[in-house]
């Protein structure tokens, strides 16, 4: 059960004064791994797995920034490019949009930050099913290797952009529909839903089970909390992107016809009929938008602890901010058919999914107000990691801002299936998501190397990617308002719009060029700040929270040596008054009398 | 220090991007008017909030950034302001919420006078049906789609033979008359999008989508796909001409109904059927 007040306490007395017996796990030998293989390749450790998948999610997240350059070329520059034709550009597009969304930034959250910090922040020695966490590694990795087949496949990968709606995305019309492309595609996503559920359910078990002592639920940071209420949704939704690709796979290789009416593919009859291609849109949706939410909440979470730490001011409003998660997680399964207001389906769903949509945003701006609030009266230290939070909350109100137009029913109509849409989505979950995702490398690159990164590098990243990526994304949003819809390889010649959309779009190319070029450098000083980083020490940013006060800085196997740690106050006691500095570690009982509860009444 | 300024400069550099951008929507012409209106609500009341976040933000970085011996405040939340923040949002989204909800109204309740007309779409090109003298189409099936029956209208449905079926040319419409568009598709997704008139709509094999308007200016219209439908996609065009009521009434005489385009071929007729 939740235990609603930060004050509650499991079996550890209030002020902390008394002994509390120590790690009930002990640190035995055997459990350690002695061979290069156990110990980096086939390796059981959750911060190893972390590293594994945050390096596949980089690699593969790669190649969708290459794809995207070649998509810019052709948008800024029509036909300078003269491999890329619609075929070669509907793949392109459609690979991109899919490595994004599943295999980086789901991976990268979950898999990566979600391994690497959930034992670590509520105080376990691992992931509580270490052997099933290296087979959700492995299996990933098989979706990505499966995923990176289909470009080498005859005809190359699905070119049916990256929401595969049938009859389109089985059909000849489309590239990959009726070769290899479509189904190495929807037997990739099927490996990495299975993958993802073994990782997603040791993330949620060990949120659960495996904490520290005096770690009770209403004293985890807000981190562990994104990446929770997104894991718990993701095993939720996934199941239906799982029917959906099964059913398809069935509709293109044994002829079924879940998803196909009767239809006539130029001129000829096929043998399809009773299908409804809606019911996929309903199904990739149900997944689809709580997807949007899994990639946001752990980035909710970890911008508000990035704030916190280097604002050196507790978080404002942690218990709204725990339950504006909740909520936020709760009502994004009410919401999928937003996406499908111009798709066919009744038209009265539209006055439902308005409404559910619009609600939506009032805990999603409280958590913005609260994260403002928390630089009020704060001591700002302007970090990379603060930086990078600034910027996030810039993209993610601009994007989260214009979703009311699309999701307000009747406003969405004219701007649905434009550039809008595009801009629209790449600020709110590419952009500000990504902004966090730096941000929290920056923050956290220390405990995972013992290095900081490059400061003068970092700089330059920070401002080529917060200010270029704002200028490609701002107008392109009127480009959607002129009425350019999305998904055209080139526009041609067309009557309503001027040719000054043509010079805006090869603006927006070149900074988009010059914004990938940025992230080559930030690649470089990971790599470089390795051995050339300056000594972190093991608490650089003076945090509070427990993944902090480890014994060794890299942590070794079992986090914590002999003694699990044991929690006395929440996560967020910065410069509380009287207090000797201007934080107090999450293990630390201090003085008595010191520390005034975190909350009030 | 830069960042505050930056902040500063990320909203003022938007709304000057708005005011003085020259891309803007198209000239509209159709009834939906309303649509634009509840987009410009949108767009003051959103915009209104960006600054002020965005601004609030540039003041405390500036105002609260790290000095030596300043120490945070320690205040871990307020019931009563969090509670006002949440009722002044709740406030603005429904300002926007219930002019959309009201125009949604309108927009899916077809007057009855509409006349119907069908758009018929395949990868990659539009078709139309025209409903003849007795005001109503003939039912239609994908399965009955062959060269002679491009459409697939039921030749045993005494209502279709007087259809108008206009294949891969231009659609005309009268000024000023409710138009009902049944959509519908024999192969994959499509959307017929005109900017515009501000409506689209998908169009689904196995089903019939509608959305109606009203012309409100005569002249050419392009017509776009707006659902990816395969390779083609971002060459399906089409022209949607609308005409005052005479010369709407010159194009359809030219047009030929489903009866003669199935009829036979017959040599020495004294009017082809189809000039």
């Amino acid at each position: 059960m939740v235990d609603v007040t930060p004050d509650g306490t499991r079996g550890v007395p209030q002020d902390g004064t008394t002994a509390v017996p120590p790690a009930e796990v002990a640190d035995a030998e055997l459990y350690h791994p002695h061979s290069y293989w156990t110990k980096y390749i086939f390796s059981q450790d959750a911060k190893v797995i972390a590293i594994q998948y945050s390096g596949t999610a980089i690699g593969i997240g790669l190649v969708a920034l290459v794809l995207s350059w070649l998509m810019r070329m052709q948008l800024g520059f029509p036909g300078v490019l003269d491999f890329i034709t619609p075929e070669t550009y509907y793949q392109f597009m459609t690979m991109h949009g899919m490595i994004m969304v599943v295999y980086l930034l789901t991976a990268l959250f979950l898999g990566g930050f979600g391994n690497y910090l959930i034992p670590l922040m509520v105080g376990a020695r691992d992931m509580v099913f270490p052997y099933v966490n290296m087979l959700s590694y492995w299996i990933y990795m098989l979706a990505v290797l499966v995923l990176v087949a289909s470009f080498f496949a005859p005809g190359g990968p699905t070119g049916a952009g990256w929401t595969l709606y049938p009859p389109q995305a089985i059909l000849g019309g489309t590239p990959g529909g009726t070769s290899a492309g479509i189904v190495l595609m929807l037997v990739s996503l099927i490996l990495f839903i299975i993958g993802f559920t073994m990782g997603g359910l040791n993330y949620v078990v060990t949120v659960l089970q495996g904490r520290a002592r005096g770690m009770t639920l209403m004293r985890m940071p807000l981190t562990v909390w994104g990446i929770f209420t997104a894991t718990v949704m993701a095993l939720l939704a996934f199941p239906a992107l799982f029917v959906a690709s099964v059913m398809m796979l069935f509709d293109r290789l044994l002829g079924t016809s879940f998803f196909m009416p009767a239809l006539v593919e130029m001129g000829e009859q096929l043998s399809y009929g009773g299908g409804s291609p809606i019911m996929f849109q309903h199904l990739f949706w149900f997944f689809g938008h709580p997807e949007v939410y899994i990639v946001a909440l752990p980035a909710f979470g970890i911008v508000s602890d990035l704030i916190s730490v280097h604002a050196r001011k507790n978080i404002f409003g942690y218990r709204m901010m725990v339950w504006a998660i909740v909520i936020i997680g709760a009502l994004s399964f009410v919401v999928w058919a937003h996406h499908m207001y111009v798709s066919g389906m009744h038209p009265y769903f539209g006055f439902f999914f308005a409404t559910t949509t619009l609600i939506i945003a009032v805990p999603t701006a409280l958590k913005v107000y609260n994260w403002v609030l928390t630089l009020w009266r704060g001591d700002i230290h302007l970090t990379l990691p603060m930086l990078f939070a600034l910027a996030f909350i810039v993209t993610f109100v601009n994007g989260g801002l214009t979703g009311l137009f699309l999701g307000n029913v009747v406003v969405d109509v004219p701007l649905s299936d434009t550039m809008f849409v595009v801009a629209h989505f790449h600020m709110v979950m590419g952009v500000a998501p990504i902004l966090v995702i730096f941000g929290a490398i920056y923050h956290w690159y220390p405990k995972i190397t013992g290095r900081m990164l490059n400061e003068a590098m970092g700089q330059f990243h920070f401002w080529v990617t917060f200010l270029g990526a704002y200028l490609i994304f701002f107008p392109m949003h009127y480009v959607g308002l002129v009425g350019v819809p999305r998904r055209y390889p080139e526009l041609g010649e067309t009557v309503f719009i001027p040719d000054s959309v043509a010079t805006l779009n090869a603006f927006i190319s070149v900074t988009a060029f010059v914004v990938g070029f940025a992230q080559i450098v930030f690649l470089f000083n990971m790599i470089w700040s390795i051995r050339h980083g300056r000594d972190a020490g093991g608490n650089p940013w003076r945090a509070t929270t427990l993944e902090w006060q480890t014994p060794q800085t890299p942590p070794a196997h079992g986090n914590w040596g002999k003694d699990l740690p044991v929690v006395y106050r929440w996560a967020y006691d910065y410069s509380v008054p009287g207090a000797p500095q201007d934080f107090i570690a999450q293990n630390d009982p201090g003085p008595r009398g010191a520390a005034p509860g975190p909350v009030p009444a | 220090m830069a960042i505050a300024l930056v902040l500063v400069a990320v909203v003022a550099g938007s709304v000057l991007f708005h005011i003085f951008s020259p891309w803007w929507w198209t000239p509209i012409a159709s009834n939906w008017s309303y649509i634009d209106d509840t987009l410009t609500i949108t767009f003051w009341i959103t915009g209104a909030v960006f600054a002020a976040v965005v601004l609030f933000m540039a003041y405390c970085v500036l105002r609260f950034r790290h000095r030596e011996g300043i120490t945070a405040d320690y205040e871990p939340e307020n019931k009563r302001l969090e509670l006002r923040l949440t009722l002044a949002t709740a406030v603005g989204v429904a300002a926007m919420l219930a002019p959309g909800l009201y125009v949604w109204s309108q927009f899916i309740t077809v007057p009855a006078e509409a006349t119907e007309v069908e758009v018929f779409a395949q990868q990659w090109q539009w078709s139309y049906r025209l409903p003849g003298e007795d005001g109503r189409l003939g039912t239609s099936e994908s399965r009955l789609v062959s060269f002679e029956n491009p459409l697939g209208v039921d030749p045993d449905d005494p209502a279709g033979q007087d259809d108008v079926i206009v294949e891969a040319d231009d659609l005309h419409l009268p000024l000023d008359r409710p138009v009902k568009m049944l959509l519908r598709s024999i192969d994959v997704l499509h959307n017929f999008y005109v900017p515009e008139f501000r409506a689209k709509m998908d169009m689904v094999p196995g089903m019939v989508t509608y959305f109606w308007f009203t012309p409100t200016r005569t002249g050419e219209f392009e017509v776009l796909c707006a659902e990816l439908c395969g390779v083609g996609h971002g060459f399906m065009r089409g022209i949607v001409m609308i005409d005052t009521e005479q010369d709407y009434q010159a194009w359809l005489q030219e047009q030929s109904t489903f009866a003669e385009l199935s009829a036979p071929t017959q040599v020495g007729l004294a009017e082809p059927a189809n000039p």
